[in-house]
């Protein structure tokens, strides 16, 4: 192909994937300056007609296009299925997951990438995991009641500890903190021995077997090592490389941890990405999980339709869900919330306000009886006098 | 902290950047609009932080679109409201 053609592809009025869609076509072709005169003027005929219209109605078309596969899904499915051993919630459900803007998904997931570094090898990938995987204390040592001095003796295990790349003195002072800091349990005093890697619990009331059992079962729990949020940790390994997949989600900390790779790590939790990452990490969030979630069931929605409801989701600069909470609930007009779900509470709130409705709308007047705004309620026929 | 984060180099965020006065008004004037019709973000969103843009910026998006190959968009940065 002759640079001079390249040059006048690049300065078409063409989307950059289209451009480059030619180019690859015509390259290793022999043209003529004529032909490709012609084939640029039909390209961009072609684009000029997909283009869409203004003024079409394409959030009508958008949910058409989302809600009648969506039906398929219902009869089809099975909501629920396993990615590595852990559980995700699939199909409808999470597709209204995502659509309601949930604050926290019913199955959070994280996908944690690992820096090159730590992505090939598969000690250095699960002694990343130890630092992320929740780990409560019974799984370092042996925890024991001794009724007779009313107190709960931990004996660590310093195998264990070696093994998780976790100092005895963390273990130490980590847990009587966390027992008061994040269980909120703070009737009982401690004393460590470092030495020989002992904690020894006594609760305040030394009366009490139930104060003690009590005790005894935030003593077993209580997390020293990982993230608190992460209940498990799979390491697998694709293409290539290990990644984390985790139950539970916490992107924030997972971030700081030593060999995570800050640049490819995702969770399926849409509210936690905008409060990281941003508006538009959660724009694409919500387009990448709606559209896996579809076509996971085998459904093809073309990417427009749900560009165009994250758009909307994404409009005032945080995640916003469709319904009377979101979208649908902040229309301007009062017929046009109405008509969407509780109908008699926003006509109640209009009168009280004294609002106005201008009829602007689709909605509103469909409910009047007027003709809409679209199609061929746009046109205005005005009658030429003959002289 | 070992890894520094810097939220834009994450994969999922695309590039953000602040527009000046003269491109702004060229935007306005050849959409025919104003400030208050463009979508909105908080001046506390992670990005914008990072960018260092101050509230009545507005701000040039350019995203990596599954239809276009390159599409660009625009924000106006404003105040988070307060519940």
């Amino acid at each position: 192909m002759l640079p001079e053609y390249e040059e006048r592809i690049d300065c078409a009025e063409l989307p950059v994937k289209t451009k480059e869609q030619l180019k690859n076509y015509l390259t290793g072709k022999d043209i003529s300056a004529e032909n490709f005169d012609s084939i640029l003027a039909r390209v961009l005929t072609e684009y000029q007609n997909t283009r869409i219209e203004a003024c079409e109605a394409v959030g009508v078309i958008a949910a058409q296009s989302i809600g009648e596969p969506g039906t398929q899904m219902t009869m089809r499915t099975f909501h629920y299925a396993g990615v590595a051993e852990i559980n995700v919630t699939l199909g409808l459900p999470r597709l209204i997951e995502i659509m309601d803007a949930r604050k926290e998904p019913s199955t959070p997931t994280m996908t944690i990438y690992l820096k090159t570094e730590y992505s090939g090898d598969r000690d250095l990938a699960r002694e990343v995991s130890w630092q992320i995987e929740a780990a409560p204390l019974h799984e370092f040592g042996d925890i024991t009641i001794d009724m007779e001095n009313m107190q709960i003796v931990v004996h660590l295990n310093v195998a264990v500890c070696e093994k998780r790349k976790i100092p005895v003195s963390d273990i130490v002072e980590i847990a009587p903190r966390k027992i008061r800091e994040r269980r909120h349990y703070r009737d009982f005093e401690h004393e460590t021995g470092e030495s020989d890697a002992t904690i020894i619990f006594v609760p305040k009331n030394r009366e009490s077997y139930q104060n003690l059992f009590q005790l005894a079962e935030h003593v077993r729990n209580v997390i020293v090592q990982g993230i608190d949020d992460i209940e498990r940790v799979v390491v697998r390994k694709e293409s290539g490389e290990y990644i984390l997949y985790t139950e539970g989600s916490n992107l924030k900390d997972v971030f700081e941890v030593e060999g995570v790779d800050t640049t490819r790590t995702r969770t399926n939790n849409i509210s936690e990405i905008s409060q990281v990452l941003g508006i538009e990490a959660a724009r694409n969030a919500i387009i990448y999980e709606a559209l896996s979630t579809l076509s996971e069931q085998g459904i093809l929605v073309d990417v427009r339709h749900i560009m165009l409801v994250a758009d909307m989701m994404c409009m005032e600069g945080e995640v916003k869900q469709i319904g009377r909470h979101g979208i649908a609930g902040e229309k301007e007009s009062v017929l046009s919330r109405a008509a969407f779900e509780v109908t008699v509470n926003h006509l109640l709130d209009a009168a009280v306000a004294n609002e106005v409705d201008e009829l602007n709308g689709v909605t509103e007047n469909v409910i009047v009886g007027q003709p809409i705004q679209l199609g061929t309620g746009d046109v205005k026929l005005i009658a030429k006098p003959l002289n | 902290m070992s890894n520094q984060l810097n939220v834009l180099d994450h994969i999922m965020v695309p590039d953000h950047k602040i527009m000046s006065e003269e491109e702004v008004s060229q935007l306005f004037s050849s959409y025919s609009i104003t400030s208050e019709q463009l979508p909105k973000m908080y001046h506390d969103d992670p990005a914008v932080k990072v960018i260092g843009a101050k509230i009545g910026d507005v701000i040039r998006i350019i995203r990596t679109s599954h239809t276009a190959g390159r599409a660009e968009s625009y924000r106006l940065v404003i105040k988070r409201p307060k519940k």
